[in-house]
């Protein structure tokens, strides 16, 4: 059936800044905001949560060159396009601050979807993290650690064959609403998906 | 009959390995435990789409949308097709694209390569493919640039692209080469791709047909995304 490969993926580079966020890279007048900068078109219906963290190197150092998107359901587990809020876009970009490459999203706390056999998956949000030395972007998931009973039957948590590694998928509760550390090697190493 | 089953899976080694020491940032920045697989579910299958609202009338010109005057270099159109894996063509989704000015140079604080700025070259633009996958842009040709990497190692001439597809499972940021280019072939980064035939399909081919006379050469390049899955049922019959 397939009749042509996948465009092979590059790193994005020192620079994907200048293409993706380029008012917050300095570079002004082409567009006018960065796209991605809020996930709110109004007033969205759910609570509101932050979700704040860092992209760590196996040196153990913050990358203050990666871009963060999210993508995630609204409140009542519905995604934008397919009926979901009209005030929530699901989608956030993120480059990170600029002093200490922290990523910080404003969104709500989605709700349950369905997985194809019906089951319902716990929240979560979908993390997809491009940067200079990245090959491949890489797909990940922040559960929420305070979920305990819906992601004990999540069926991507319960597949996890290495089950002290599950814990790099929860986000803490911390103040102001949650935080996401994303370690790309070494000790606590994200999983990652290969979706 | 056909029913549309999520997204085939990535070919993950037709692309980059996550380790390739030769391409030194990646040591560091490369997991080492192999990826959890699994089916796509809704959550990957969904994603933000983007109306031509968001769109200025200058984000595909390179040429004039930082100040409004031309930027230096030779110019270019860059089109093509946005397709998936099994040739349907791709509307309605985003291309992004970044690239060095003529002379190597990117608009950046941290960037520290001596060729100049040029005044009236930002670096990015954007476009929405039409109903057919169709794309264009244009802009100068970026020049060659030297990195940090081994003692002496050159980036080719590339552009750098974004594409969003029709859902989060098809995502992809890669780089656009062009044809004739002998520093492709000595590139770590561009090396990180394992097949030469991988390489070949990031390689923008010279169109005089569709270039512009005292005006613009124009370069083809298709992007290519995941495509969904389609497996084949048969309905099972009365008593068997
Ligand atoms: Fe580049």
């Amino acid at each position: 059936m397939k009749r042509f490969n996948e465009s092979p993926s590059q790193t994005a580079g020192p620079y994907v800044h200048i293409g993706c966020t380029p008012n917050f890279s300095g570079i002004h007048g082409i567009y006018p905001e960065d796209l991605g900068t809020s996930l709110f078109k109004g007033e969205p219906k759910g609570k509101r949560i932050t979700i704040t963290g860092a992209v760590i190197d196996g040196a153990g150092n913050t990358l203050k060159d990666a871009m963060v998107e999210i993508w995630q359901a609204d409140a009542e587990g519905r995604f934008a396009g397919r009926g979901g809020d009209p005030a929530f876009t699901g989608w956030g970009r993120s480059p990170g601050d600029m002093t200490t490459g922290e990523f910080t999203f404003e969104t709500v706390k989605p709700g349950r979807v369905a997985w194809p056999d019906g089951r319902l998956q716990a929240p979560h949000v979908t993390f997809w993290i491009v940067a200079r030395g990245i090959n491949l972007g890489l797909h990940t998931r922040m559960y929420f650690a305070d979920e305990e009973a819906a992601n004990v039957e999540d069926p991507i948590l319960s597949r996890v064959e290495h089950r002290q590694r599950i814990k790099t998928l929860l986000a803490q509760p911390a103040e102001g609403g949650y935080r996401f550390d994303i370690r790309l090697q070494g000790e606590d190493e994200t999983i990652f998906f290969d979706i | 009959m056909t029913k549309i089953n999520g997204y085939t899976a990535r070919d993950r080694a037709w692309h980059p390995p996550a380790l390739t020491p030769l391409y030194k940032t990646s040591v560091a920045r490369s997991p080492r435990f192999a990826p959890l697989g699994f089916a796509t579910s809704l959550s990957e299958e969904t994603g933000p789409v983007f109306g031509h609202d968001i769109l200025g009338p200058r984000d595909n010109d390179l040429i004039h949308n930082f100040t409004g005057e031309s930027a230096i270099g030779p110019r270019i159109i860059v089109q093509g097709r946005v397709i998936d894996e099994v040739g349907r063509p791709m509307p309605h989704t985003l291309v992004e694209v970044w690239q060095a000015n003529a002379g190597g140079r990117y608009r950046h604080k941290k960037e520290g390569y001596l060729a100049p700025l040029d005044p009236n070259f930002g670096g990015c633009g954007r476009c929405i493919t039409d109903e057919n996958g169709f794309y264009e842009f244009r802009t100068v040709k970026p020049g060659p640039y030297p990195w940090p990497n081994g003692a002496d190692d050159w980036r080719p001439a590339h552009i750098h692209f974004s594409v969003f597809g029709h859902s989060f499972a098809q995502r992809l940021i890669s780089q656009l080469y062009f044809e004739g280019d002998p520093m492709i072939w000595q590139c770590p980064i561009v090396g990180t791709i394992p097949t030469r035939e991988g390489i070949e399909s990031l390689v923008a081919k010279l169109d005089r047909q569709n270039s512009v006379p005292m005006d613009a050469l124009c370069y083809q390049f298709d992007i290519v995304l995941r495509g969904r899955r389609q497996t084949m049922f048969e309905n099972r019959m009365e008593g068997l």
